[in-house]
């Protein structure tokens, strides 16, 4: 005779990846009915299923944290927060998908339901505490970025990309297993929170167990968020994957490796002085590395994808600083941060995939050529997105470094701050050189520019983010209460 | 600690064993080589072609489904065998997963049959449709 409780399901918490995956399931049934019909039904299913998504999130906000089935998944503002920013990532990497798709002549109807299931798996990562759902939810993620990395497989660099980054990153969840292996057996549980009570009456062995147990996670969740030296796959499984594809894994997929990570470092809150002066060394890396090697770039894709390599530094360094002091940061700041960077960085991919043409990718600075000409709005879009990237006033990008420089001053981290303010300067001449093969290069001889229409999807999202990023900056205080809720 | 040792040792003298073995072959051995020798072999027969040569991969297809399914009859098995002992709370809740669970396989076998993945005559393509304008232009 067993004696299996059955868990109580608390629908209401896990409406929010609920509604993400039905919307799947049917967008595949969609393209399963009609297979010969073009995606817009597909593409209207899934935008509205995301919109229903982030509605059931938001309308979550007001109520109390609670768990559900047998406390592996929870509800706390965090969670919220960070579903509430994943789905928008998701949101705005399908709103200019298809054009995109179309020109690269890869429009496949499974692009929808798979990304839709990607995004399902970092919803699963972030609304939990428990090891093994959060590796689940990993690998959720993670496979179906492995498939739309390769999605374009007549280019090689497409084909080249996705097997880089399935190579590497089954590797690092196999890092990610062997540390939540370790940590199970020095704590016995797989819950985070038993990592801080194991922590205090750990003796010599288990106190080993529980530090190679958690440095082994960090590999595995540094390697998704592209920290140094776990970054080498970034620009270019980013230059090879489709550009939207790339917008998703640049947003989405850091999110919730961010996130899965904050909940780790709460739960070895004690062990804190063993990890603290490591993750200081990791941030600095990231920031300079990525800022240093995106100088040399001469591939737009290659560029964003360096630039996110070191924008993981800055929300390192506000994790960090939240850790250091957590009464006098909150994550306000990282939310916030995390908010502009997905705006700012699915708008900058948006506009970059405009280079694409007749099959090819076109996003060497030189291809990029003249962009402005054919497509002005978008392309002055691209202006605020490379203003909020670099941190000039009147865009989020700025409001969230300032917030992120302030909460390290706050915290005493003097060095990260400082580090900080250098590589913002750094950082300022590659993103010019993107804008300036844009609008001051011109193209050579008789080449004619084409003047092409740009689809609704390209105008809505370039106006949406560059909308976004602007109005972040102007009520900064409004979007942190909203996110974070009253203190 | 303690209990582990033995096992420690055996790795070693293992390790050990296969060095010495590998090391002593490779020092004491013979070396011939004779353009026969070392030509690739091939089940006794003469080496036709490349070797780097493209290869359908249908039967990877078929493999990848079978594993899919083969999974999901070890995790009914797991669970038949729990089920038959269990509460009734158990049994509902427990059933009504599975019926989801297996349903979602079922819709992913339909959406299988649906794009002629098992066709073995079939190239999948895009479909012009899915281009949109760019039909009505050619």
């Amino acid at each position: 005779m067993f004696n299996f409780p059955a868990p109580t399901i608390d629908w209401v918490i896990i409406a929010p990846t609920m509604i993400v995956s039905i919307t799947g399931l049917l967008a595949l049934c969609l393209e399963m009915i009609w297979p010969k019909r073009d995606n817009t039904w597909i593409i209207g299913v899934s935008l509205v299923g995301l919109i229903m998504a982030a509605v059931s999130v938001v309308a979550q906000f007001s109520y109390p944290e609670a768990t559900t089935f047998s406390d592996t998944v929870i509800r706390d503002r965090f969670a919220l927060v960070m579903q509430l920013l994943l789905i928008v990532a998701a949101f705005c990497s399908l709103l200019f998908s298809e054009s995109y798709l179309r020109d690269k002549r890869i429009s496949y109807g499974e692009f929808y339901p798979i990304i839709l299931w990607s995004l399902v798996g970092g919803m699963v990562m972030v609304t939990t505490r428990n090891m093994l759902l959060m590796f689940l939810g990993i690998e959720i993620l993670s496979i179906a970025l492995y498939v739309l990395a390769g999605l374009s497989r007549s280019e090689s660099k497409s084909e080249e990309s996705a097997l880089k980054y399935f190579l590497l990153g089954s590797f690092a969840s196999g890092f990610l297993l062997y540390g939540v292996a370790l940590l199970y057996g020095a704590t016995g549980s797989l819950d985070i929170s038993a990592i801080a009570s194991a922590w205090p009456r750990a003796d010599l062995m288990h106190q080993t167990l529980l530090v190679f147990g958690f440095g082994m996670v960090f590999v595995g969740l540094g390697f998704k968020s592209a920290f140094v030296p776990f970054h080498q796959w970034t620009p270019d499984v980013y230059q090879g994957a489709p550009t939207n594809v790339s917008a998703f894994m640049a947003a989405g997929s850091k999110i919730g490796a961010l996130a899965a990570l904050w909940r780790f470092l709460e739960g070895a809150e004690g062990m804190k002085a063993i990890w603290m002066p490591a993750l200081t060394v990791v941030a600095i890396l990231t920031m300079t590395a990525g800022n240093l090697a995106a100088l040399v770039q001469k591939d737009a894709k290659r560029v964003l994808g360096y630039s996110s390599i070191s924008h993981a530094g800055y929300i390192l360094v506000g994790i960090l600083a939240h850790f250091a002091a957590p009464d006098k940061v909150g994550f306000g700041s990282l939310a916030y941060y995390l908010l502009s960077y997905t705006l700012m960085t699915v708008g900058a991919f948006a506009v970059v995939s405009l280079g694409a043409n007749k099959g090819k990718e076109g996003t060497k600075f030189e291809e990029l050529r003249g962009l402005w000409r054919r497509s002005p709005f978008a392309v002055a879009c691209l202006i605020v997105f490379v203003a909020s990237l670099i941190g000039i006033p009147l865009t989020s990008g700025f409001a969230g470094k300032f917030m992120i420089f302030g909460d390290a001053l706050k915290a005493n981290l003097t060095v990260l701050a400082i580090a900080l303010a250098i590589n913002s300067i750094l950082s300022v001449a590659y993103y010019l050189q993107m804008i300036k093969a844009m609008f001051v290069d011109d193209v050579e001889g008789d080449e004619v520019i084409e003047k092409r229409p740009v689809s609704l999807g390209m105008t809505t999202v370039c106006a949406l983010c560059a909308g976004g990023i602007v109005a972040a900056f102007i009520f900064t205080p409004v979007v942190i209460e909203f996110l974070v809720g009253k203190s | 600690m303690q209990a582990y040792l033995g096992i420690l040792a055996l790795v070693g003298l293992a390790a050990v064993i296969c060095a010495v073995m590998v090391t002593l072959s490779w020092v004491l051995g013979p070396k011939k080589v004779t353009p026969y020798k070392s030509s690739t072999y091939e089940c006794g027969v003469a080496p036709v072609g490349d070797s780097r040569e493209r290869f359908p991969i249908k039967f990877y297809l078929v493999a990848i489904l079978f594993i899919l399914f083969d999974i999901e009859v070890v995790f009914l098995w797991s669970w038949m065998t729990v089920f038959k002992h269990s509460s009734m709370e158990f049994m509902r809740t427990s059933f009504i997963s599975f019926l989801i669970y297996m349903s979602t396989f079922i819709l992913g076998y339909l959406y299988v049959i649906r794009v002629n993945a098992f066709d073995w005559d079939e190239t999948t393509s895009l479909e012009p449709a899915k281009l949109g304008e760019a039909v009505q232009e050619s």
